[in-house]
């Protein structure tokens, strides 16, 4: 595994090529930009086309004829339970692609420097809490009475989220730290999403699902608290 | 390494012979860091040449039945040649990133052709398409500056100017404006057919990709910039494919092709400083000779024409893979007013009619190149540092 940063031969810097980039700053004064105006022109576009945007997709309706009654019953009390659906939907799919990110993140450390593998227990540990938790949302949303295979929009837009943390993970060349940064990135949004799943499953009326997901709160805070120590751990066997 | 002295001079690895696996095709990429840009620069030509090759040859099967064989066998390689030159670009180059990267290709290695080709209309021609591809760098930086907040430099490292050329909103032309006049296939020199197969193989790659990223994209304007880019590529490809001669046989373009991959494969390993790359393509130049011969082959069985008729004489002067910033600049100090009328250049006044009006439709909502760089300056580590100081 590619060891932590180290000095060599990288050519992207102004610095790198003073004379080349001094020519190049000599060009912009020679040659203005052909459009007035700055960026607010992109901004202003985005904004119109915002406006005209009909959003990602649909929670889809539940499939048993029990959910049907039990979506339209919470609808008349206002309580909004696709908006629950949607949310769930996005914790089961965060969390299945959790259990993808600390598999690639623990074959990386198989071939580490024994540090590395030292952490391989904990990432495992990780690893099935949050397989535990991908069941435990499975569960909450059949009893609803939707259906935990459905891409909700929530769970496709962080689906696109954890494009980044998966391409850092996944990359042979990435370090240690590398990684366990994308993983600090996907816990820190974790750790506060259960939060806010609880918080909304409560207001919801399901008070019984908003108990099964505290201890998965608690387990998260411990994720959280094992990645920031382990990277910090990392960093500093190599100042 | 061979020494080519001529390009029939070497008969090059048998194609039986060329083989891979499939981590010879998926393995280690460069580094967008510490490679030089020019060893990405060729990676990107490459394999714009060797996507092209595949295409000319499943056109070619279309049409030639005995050939269908010995084509699929050629091309069995040249994907598998292509795969290992495309897999070598890393994963941590954004989309857009590889989009400056493929700029600069078009940029340097059209100026550098430009220069070299001794044809002055042909020439001619690679000038007035350089200077629309300069432009969509500038448009492009400025996406990469405003939606990513990242410096284009990182990817050009200092060799090629980031600052308008022919506005691209000036690049959409009818159709009739596209066409270009042909070279005569008795009368040009070798080099001048392997320039037109050559860059009409990049300007074909660079619109594949951007017609396969554009959607990726999430930010409207990015998805727009793209729309609008993919469509002058689209044009440049038809501009280019129109210098080559169309009473060519097919066989013929095929030798052209096969020599021209030889020439570019020579030039990579030339000067390339990857010892790695420089490997793969002595490696390439090598399975190109043993490709070249085939097809010299089929040439004398079926037209029963002795190739050196096509490919006779020395190979030409390697393709130089350098800073073509001077020559650029005057370029776009010079002709970056012309405009084109039917096959021929014209001064911005006498434009055709048929592209002001296609233009004028196409821009009734809006121009999406005008929008993303509106103001823009680049400026070391992006755009933003200059607003602070």
């Amino acid at each position: 595994m590619p060891e932590a940063a180290k000095l060599g031969h990288n050519y992207t810097g102004a610095q790198m090529s003073p004379d080349d980039t001094q020519q190049m700053m000599d060009a912009v004064e020679k040659y203005p930009p052909t459009i007035p105006g700055d960026s607010t022109r992109l901004a202003k576009e985005r904004e119109t086309m915002t406006n005209a945007s009909e959003g990602v997709g649909t929670v889809p309706v539940p499939g048993s004829a029990k959910g049907k009654l039990k979506s339209t019953f919470d609808k008349m009390l206002g309580k909004q339970p696709e908006l629950l659906v949607d949310k769930l939907g996005e914790r089961l799919a965060f969390e299945r692609t959790g259990v993808r990110l600390y598999d690639a993140v623990i074959a990386k450390l198989e071939v580490s420097d024994s540090a590395g593998k030292k952490m391989i227990p904990e990432l495992k540990h990780i690893r099935e809490e949050e397989a535990e938790h991908m069941f435990l949302l499975k569960d909450a949303i059949e009893t609803l009475g939707a259906d935990p295979t459905a891409m909700t929009p929530c769970a496709d837009v962080v689906g696109v989220m954890a494009v980044g943390p998966m391409q850092v993970v996944t990359d042979p060349r990435t370090n240690a730290s590398q990684a366990l940064n994308a993983l600090l990135t996907l816990e820190l949004t974790d750790n506060a999403a259960w939060e806010t799943l609880i918080e909304l499953t409560d207001k919801a009326g399901h008070p019984n699902i908003a108990k099964s997901f505290r201890k998965a709160v608690e387990q998260e805070e411990e994720h959280l608290q094992t990645i920031k120590r382990l990277l910090n751990n990392e960093l500093a066997s190599h100042m | 390494m061979h020494n080519l002295t001529g390009i029939l001079d070497n008969k090059g690895c048998p194609l039986e012979k060329q083989k891979f696996t499939w981590k010879e095709m998926a393995g280690r990429p460069i580094s967008k860091l510490d490679d030089d840009a020019f060893t990405r620069v060729r990676v990107i030509l490459m394999n714009g040449v060797e996507v092209d090759a595949l295409r000319l040859k499943h056109i070619g099967a279309r049409f030639h039945r005995d050939l269908r064989l010995p084509l699929a066998q050629i091309r069995r390689v040249e994907h598998q040649q292509a795969t290992a030159v495309n897999w070598l670009l890393s994963a941590d180059h954004s989309p857009l990133e590889t989009t400056i990267a493929y700029e600069q290709v078009a940029i340097e290695v059209t100026a550098a052709v430009a220069q070299s080709e001794p044809d002055p209309y042909q020439a001619q021609t690679y000038r007035f398409g350089l200077l629309e591809d300069f432009d969509h760098l500038y448009r492009y930086s400025a996406m990469l500056d405003r939606l990513e907040g990242k410096d284009a430099n990182n990817i050009l490292q200092g060799y090629t100017d980031i600052v308008p050329g022919r506005p691209t909103s000036q690049h959409h032309r009818a159709p009739e404006d596209d066409l270009r006049d042909s070279y005569d296939k008795n009368q040009a020199q070798l080099i001048t057919k392997i320039h037109a197969a050559m860059i009409t193989a990049a300007e074909y790659q660079t619109h594949d990709y951007y017609m396969n990223i554009g959607p990726t994209f999430a930010d409207p304007v990015a998805r727009q910039l793209y729309a609008e880019i993919a469509a002058v590529e689209e044009q440049h490809v038809t501009q280019y494919g129109s210098l080559m001669d169309p009473d060519e046989s097919f066989i013929e373009k095929w030798l052209v092709h096969e020599a021209m991959e030889v020439y570019s494969y020579a030039s990579c390993a030339e000067q390339e400083e990857n010892p790695r790359i420089k490997e793969l393509w002595e490696r390439f130049m090598d399975y190109e000779l043993g490709q070249l011969n085939v097809a010299c082959e089929w040439f004398k069985k079926v037209e029963r024409r002795d190739p050196a008729e096509i490919l006779g004489g020395d190979l030409p002067k390697m393709m130089a893979f350098k800073s073509q910033r001077d020559f650029v600049r005057k370029v776009l100090e010079e002709e970056v007013d012309l405009r084109a009328d039917g096959a021929k250049y014209v001064p911005k006044e006498e434009e055709s009619a048929a592209s002001l009006a296609y233009r004028e439709q196409l821009h009734s909502q809006g121009i999406p190149s005008d929008v993303v760089s509106a103001g823009y300056r680049w400026a070391p580590g992006t755009e933003l540092t200059r607003k602070q100081s």
